[in-house]
């Protein structure tokens, strides 16, 4: 999301201001929101962001959130996690879909998939393509987007998925 | 070996030595990590917590590779333990105030510590002295691996290692590096500083961690993004990119200060000196601003018969958790800035 001032720089500050029971957002960059007099030095903890970043996107977010069921092995709910910003199992990172995941994105910078390490015999257990092909593919996708080459880059994404 | 053993002196990765050391004061990474089939800790009853902590702290325990290692039970400490186990960085804020049956283990220098049942079931980090991250990443996936081989981690496909919060999967990767800044604050640039390294996505926070203000000069830079990057990468960025920047920036402001400023640089060393050498009370946070000066004074070459392990030593040794620990006491503020001004007189005359 871009600052609605300058335009240029990503917005890191979402402001709720409800006024006579009137609420409206705004989304400003750092710079824009010392500008505007709005005191941004304290230090949020991660948690504390997510939890005001879950805030921010409830009234957009569709009805059947409300009905969303919880986590058979936790029971953990997703207005459960929204209002703490943990998880309860690891089990929610699926049943939770794809609101979970619009959430890990606004946090992990766009991101909604690992590169990195895999933990050694993931593979042999999903009998799934070895890691170190996976691994080599995800190198070469680094030095392709280090080197705007984003045909090639492309090219190995989609290896990369069908691989996985 | 026991916390008593650790009180007198300082830790290895505050030691002073290593790369960039004049600015980098040490370098930390830390893996978070949970138990495939285990619930996350917010909803473990006490009994779960109890068996991550035993199967863990054993699993952890029988790997000689690690070296002489200690257990150290959090929920069974007193609160100035804890304290002092903060103010060595060896737990964090969010352990000590944890509940339920959780605990860290730590090797003989140091360098690893293990938390079990923060907000994940494991952190494990590594630390060295000065800029060392690629030394941090080699120990601390080596120990991730041999962990895993005994312990399966929750880890899927698509996210990566499954954590507590999803501001940490993917890799489960925290990169600190501690910073000391003190001619960026003085010409006033520190502002613009951060704000890039905000715009860059880390985060810059006190030296104690999450939710620290900073004092005394002293800043933690991290990384906030887990997934979509490699760990080799963030490591990678840190130590070419990021950290070398922001020392070279800060390196040149000491130089104008002392090409433009040398009155008001050596007027501040003084008078910091005068103070710690004087004072008869002195809180924790007075005293960090004039070691801070100090520490200054002695990398521009300005304070030439002061180390910075001496340094170093009493920016530890004076925090209320150790002054207690080693008087054997609980001691009142007023006490304990009295025990503080009489040891840094002691140290520093």
């Amino acid at each position: 999301m871009q600052c609605e001032i300058c335009a240029s720089k990503a917005a890191t500050i979402h402001l709720t201001e409800i006024i006579n029971g009137q609420r409206s957002e705004r989304h400003l960059c750092q710079g824009c929101a010392q500008a505007e007099g709005i005191a941004v030095e304290n230090q949020l903890s991660l948690n504390e962001l997510l939890s005001s970043l879950l805030a921010a996107g409830e009234q957009v977010d569709s009805p059947q959130d409300f009905d969303r069921p919880g986590c058979e092995d936790c029971g953990m709910t997703f207005d459960e996690f929204k209002s703490g910003g943990l998880l309860g199992c690891a089990n929610d990172y699926e049943v939770f879909g794809d609101a979970l995941e619009s959430v890990i994105e606004k946090t992990q910078d766009g991101n909604t998939a690992h590169i990195g390490k895999v933990p050694e015999g993931f593979d042999a257990e999903t009998q799934q393509v070895p890691r170190s092909d996976i691994r080599k593919l995800q190198l070469q996708l680094e030095v392709a987007v280090k080197n705007e080459d984003y045909e090639l880059a492309a090219k190995l994404r989609d290896e990369i998925k069908k691989m996985q | 070996m026991k916390l008593t053993d650790l009180s007198s002196r300082t830790t290895d990765w505050f030691s002073g030595k290593g790369s960039l050391a004049d600015i980098v004061i040490s370098s930390r990474i830390r893996l978070a990590r949970n138990i495939a089939g285990v619930k996350f800790i917010s909803k473990c009853t006490n009994d779960e917590k109890q068996n991550i902590l035993t199967t863990l702290k054993h699993n952890i325990l029988s790997l000689e590779a690690i070296g002489e290692c200690l257990f150290i039970n959090v929920a069974q400490g007193s609160h100035i333990e804890r304290e002092f186990l903060i103010e060595r960085q060896l737990i964090s804020r969010n352990l000590a105030a944890g509940k339920g049956p959780r605990g860290v283990i730590i090797t003989k220098n140091e360098l690893f510590g293990a938390m079990i049942n923060e907000e994940d079931h494991l952190r494990i980090q590594a630390l060295a002295a000065g800029m060392d991250l690629e030394n941090c990443w080699k120990r601390i996936t080596k120990i991730d691996d041999m962990v895993s081989e005994k312990t399966k981690f929750a880890f899927s496909r698509k996210y990566g290692y499954l954590t507590a919060c999803p501001t940490n999967v993917g890799t489960g990767i925290r990169v600190s590096v501690m910073l000391h800044l003190p001619a960026l604050k003085m010409t006033e640039q520190l502002k613009k500083m951060f704000d890039a390294v905000r715009d860059m996505g880390l985060t810059v926070r006190g030296i104690f961690g999450e939710g620290t203000e900073a004092v005394g000069d002293f800043f933690q830079i991290s990384n906030q993004v887990t997934l979509g990057v490699s760990e080799e990468k963030i490591v990678e960025y840190f130590t070419v990119s990021i950290i070398p920047k922001i020392v070279s920036y800060e390196r040149l402001a000491r130089e104008e200060l002392l090409r433009k400023n040398a009155d008001l640089l050596d007027d501040k060393i003084a008078r910091a000196l005068a103070v710690l050498k004087n004072a008869r009370l002195i809180s924790s946070h007075e005293a960090l601003f004039l070691l801070s000066s100090l520490r200054l004074g002695i990398n521009t070459g300005r304070i030439k018969d002061i180390s910075i392990q001496t340094v170093n030593e009493i920016f530890m040794l004076t925090q209320p958790a150790h002054l207690q620990i080693n008087s054997g006491e609980i001691l009142s503020p007023e006490k304990r800035d009295s025990l503080r001004a009489q040891q840094l007189r002691a140290r520093l005359n």
